[in-house]
């Protein structure tokens, strides 16, 4: 019965987005062109990589507000591996890497502040929320520390590929951001580490006396959030051509944004990966639209958080009148 | 006078109450007496504007009320003390009955001062001899129960509904508590008063209504009837099973627990499990008896890996364990059906298919990913042999009745196929058909050869089908009994602790 319910529910959303096209496009001959389905589709991407992370540790009932902090964190070391290496003055010792090698170390950094998140979480029973609070102000702190302070630019043109470059017709970030969407799909629908996520959160207690290991489960999610944060930072390092320190600041809320626009319930156990990619789609498409119409920034704000009470309300509605 | 007229209530599934009469008297102390999930709770809930959503009348004094919601209750004269203490703990007695309806002064500030003579002219009443001031946290549960009375009574009610009142508190509160509902009554309120403790009622009720399966049995004056008759007419049957021949230990034990001590984690000066040592032989029903707060839960909880800090041994077919989780000791073979199945056994917003698949999914895959063919066909197997009815597996389990929620916590639980299969309170809360159902799949079991713990405070029920019955009281076993030389008294005798 639910499912039928989150079916009409995702339905909603797309009817809303169906009905957003239609009006932008009556009220701009820009919006519906396919130069500017592209532009949405690679300004999203980075929204969408970030968003599908927060959707699997919400289900778990958790949060996580470090990502914004970490894409920033992780852009940062892959760019400064690339450009710099590292090197240890007293020693002599100067170690290079490749792009694989720096974007590699980058996704790990992603990964392993995540796993860190999800230790503090399962092992010290932080509340999600301080837990992840703290790590946006570590994170961006370790940014600033590498960076220090400074945007650190030029890689060339193979860096340069992830963010703007094009394969078979379609923008790479696109690319990306459709496997990490598939990836999730399939790991939520159709392995037991899916099905664990939504027991934890359904029923944590429940799902704990079914011999579920909990933690490793949650740091598995959190590790995952993270390093999806940091796929989020090399699309942002990429196509910027640069890591900037202040980048990715409060990219977070657009990820809830987007999860909770999507249906997901966020007190977990409830929600479809697809509901978050619908979700950022509707974020997307209505940024690129104000744009589009000369909106001013500030009604911009205004409108989106607007659409997000208004979705979350329709969403209560549905399931009181069940 | 309260009146009940022909009131059902009906919950997915599950019918809670079905044409429910009743008549309660002011002057009188009215005893509601019924086992677990014959629906008193229920029917409070909706006197007392919890529930307003039934079928049939309630009347108040001769006119028809309807709540909307628990403060039109209140404002209409009905107060409710729930089983369960609703206090803020870190606010003071008067904050907590003032809660919602402050006084306030002509500024729209509170009047403190207002509040606090009220409170105090309530507590001598009451004869609870502390500060209003007191911060709730800082009393006993006793003296929180009178502060529930208190909040009751600020609004000059007519009719005080009290559930379980003492089910937590000690004797001598306890006759401080019945003087207050005696002087409650002298006044003419209509006191309605909710126990399955019988010795209690018979001290302080003056009628009966016994409820069961959700309808109203009978009705009457307390002292026109006697003890076992009340009983009789509360349980209302015989537990119908066919026993085949005593059960003999012929074979090693499966799990045999030595000296198992166990300190609650937040409190190291008590003691939650004292030298418990047991055996279980495999094809045997073990049947632990014990009251509330006697240990058998922590005990079950310890053998399944769930507190890490206890001492003593636990051995599985002579292999010494330690199971640091659930996990393992599933893998080892044990498996636990809880005694809160929505709390803890089921996932509620997914459907019966899930719940079955849950503890074996790493036996549903093929390639990482999950077999949704294997799932279906493990869910239509427990499905047909537990006769769990569920329009299908794709059914959500908050939609199913508690004897069918029951069935599939136990499914999870043998698809996990355990050697040793141990039940908290297999029954609480469901109705009779599924009560038998379920000793018959207990017997069926322990017929197959797997050795089984079943936990419960029902004394029929672990008479009934156990092979071999331990007492618990105060952490420790007190007594052991076969299943021929146990006896409702005898057991009652051991399980009750020493030092109240």
């Amino acid at each position: 019965m639910t499912l039928n319910r989150q079916h009409f529910a995702k339905f909603q959303s797309l009817i809303a987005l169906v009905v957003l096209c239609i009006v932008l496009s009556c009220l701009s001959d820009k919006f519906l062109t396919v130069d500017n389905g592209w532009n949405v589709m690679r300004q999203i991407s980075v929204n969408i990589c970030i968003a599908v992370g927060m959707t699997l540790v919400v289900l778990t009932s958790g949060i996580d507000l470090s990502v914004g902090s970490v894409l920033a964190l992780c852009g940062a070391i892959t760019a400064g591996l690339m450009k710099n290496g590292i090197e240890v003055h007293s020693s002599n010792l100067y170690i290079g890497f490749t792009l694989l090698g720096a974007i590699l170390a980058g996704l790990f950094t992603g990964a392993g502040v995540g796993a860190f998140n999800g230790f503090a979480i399962t092992r010290f029973k932080v509340p999600p929320f301080v837990a992840t609070l703290a790590m946006l102000t570590i994170a961006r702190g370790l940014t600033l520390l590498w960076t220090q302070g400074f945007p650190i630019s030029v890689f060339g043109e193979k860096f340069g590929y992830i963010g703007t470059g094009w394969f078979l017709g379609i923008p790479v970030p696109v690319w990306i951001s459709a496997i990490v969407v598939l990836t999730a799909v399939v790991i939520t629908m159709k392995t037991p580490l899916g099905r664990y996520i939504y027991a934890i959160g359904g029923n944590e207690n429940a799902a704990k006396l079914s011999g579920i290991n909990v933690s490793k489960v949650k740091i598995i999610v959190y590790s995952m959030a993270g390093a999806l944060a940091a796929v989020g930072g090399l699309i942002v390092t990429s196509r910027l051509d640069s890591a900037q320190p202040n980048a990715g600041i409060s990219y977070e809320l657009d990820a809830i944004a987007a999860v909770v626009i999507g249906g997901t319930s966020l007190s977990g156990g409830k929600g479809t990966i697809w509901g978050t990619v619908l979700g950022a789609v509707i974020i997307g498409v209505l940024n690129n639209g104000l744009v589009l119409l000369n909106v001013s920034p500030f009604w911009q704000q205004v409108v989106k958080g607007g659409v997000i009470l208004l979705a979350v309300i329709i969403d209560k509605a549905n399931s009181k009148s069940e | 006078m309260l009146v009940a007229d022909h009131i059902t209530k009906k919950f997915p599934g599950v019918i809670a109450l079905q044409d429910v009469c009743m008549e309660l008297h002011p002057g009188k102390v009215n005893a509601i007496l019924g086992e677990n999930g014959a629906g008193k709770s229920t029917l409070m809930k909706i006197l007392s504007g919890v529930y307003p959503e039934y079928e049939g009348r309630i009347l108040l004094q001769d006119t028809e009320v309807n709540f909307a919601n628990p403060r039109e209750a209140q404002g209409a004269g009905i107060g409710i003390i729930h089983q369960e203490l609703n206090l803020v703990p870190h606010l003071s007695i008067t904050e907590n009955i003032f809660l919602g309806r402050e006084i306030t002064n002509r500024w729209g500030m509170l009047d403190g001062k207002a509040m606090k003579d009220r409170t105090r002219a309530l507590l001598d009443k009451l004869k609870l001899n502390v500060s209003p001031d007191t911060l709730i946290f800082d009393l006993k549960v006793g003296q929180q129960q009178v502060v529930e009375i208190a909040k009751a009574l600020l609004t000059d009610c007519q009719v005080l509904i009290m559930d379980e009142p003492t089910s937590a508190i000690t004797e001598s509160e306890v006759e401080v508590l019945f003087g207050i509902i005696k002087e409650l009554r002298d006044e003419n309120k209509v006191i309605v008063y909710i126990s399955h403790k019988l010795d209690e009622l018979f001290k302080i009720a003056d009628r009966y209504i016994v409820l069961r399966d959700g309808k109203t049995i009978e009705s009457g004056e307390m002292k026109d009837i006697n003890h076992d008759t009340l009983i009789h007419k509360m349980v209302g049957r015989e537990i119908n099973i066919i026993r085949n021949k005593g059960y003999e230990a012929t074979t090693e034990p499966v799990l045999a627990i030595n000296n198992i001590n166990l300190k609650h984690p937040e409190n190291q000066k008590r003691d939650l499990l004292k030298n418990v040592s047991l055996h279980l032989c495999p094809g045997e029903v073990l049947g632990i008896f014990g009251l509330m707060g006697a240990g058998r839960t922590e005990l079950l909880e310890t053998i399944f890996g769930l507190h890490r800090a206890h001492t003593g041994s636990i051995n599985i077919k002579q292999q010494s364990t330690n199971f640091r989780s659930p996990g393992e000791a599933m893998k080892a073979g044990i498996a636990l059906v809880p005694e809160d199945r929505k709390k803890d056994g089921l996932l509620l917003n997914l459907d019966v298919k899930t719940n079955i698949s849950i503890t074996t999914l790493d036996n549903l895959q093929s390639m990482g990913l999950l077999h949704d063919g294997k799932e279906q066909q493990l869910a239509k197997k427990y499905i047909d042999s537990l006769k769990i009815k569920t329009p299908s597996a794709n059914q959500l389990t908050k939609n199913l009745s508690g004897g069918n929620q029951q069935k599939i916590v136990l499914a999870k639980c043998l698809a996990t196929q355990p050697i040793v299969l141990m039940l908290d309170e297999p029954t609480r809360g469901i109705d009779i058909n599924a009560k038998n159902e379920i000793y018959k799949l207990i017997l069926e079991l322990a017929a197959t050869g797997m050795g089984i713990i079943m936990v419960s405070s029902e004394l029929p029920e672990i008479l009934a089908i156990s092979d071999r019955i331990l007492v618990m009281a105060e952490g420790s076993i007190t007594a052991e009994f076969k299943a021929a030389d146990a006896s409702e008294d005898n057991i009652l005798k051991a399980a009750i602790p020493k030092n109240l």
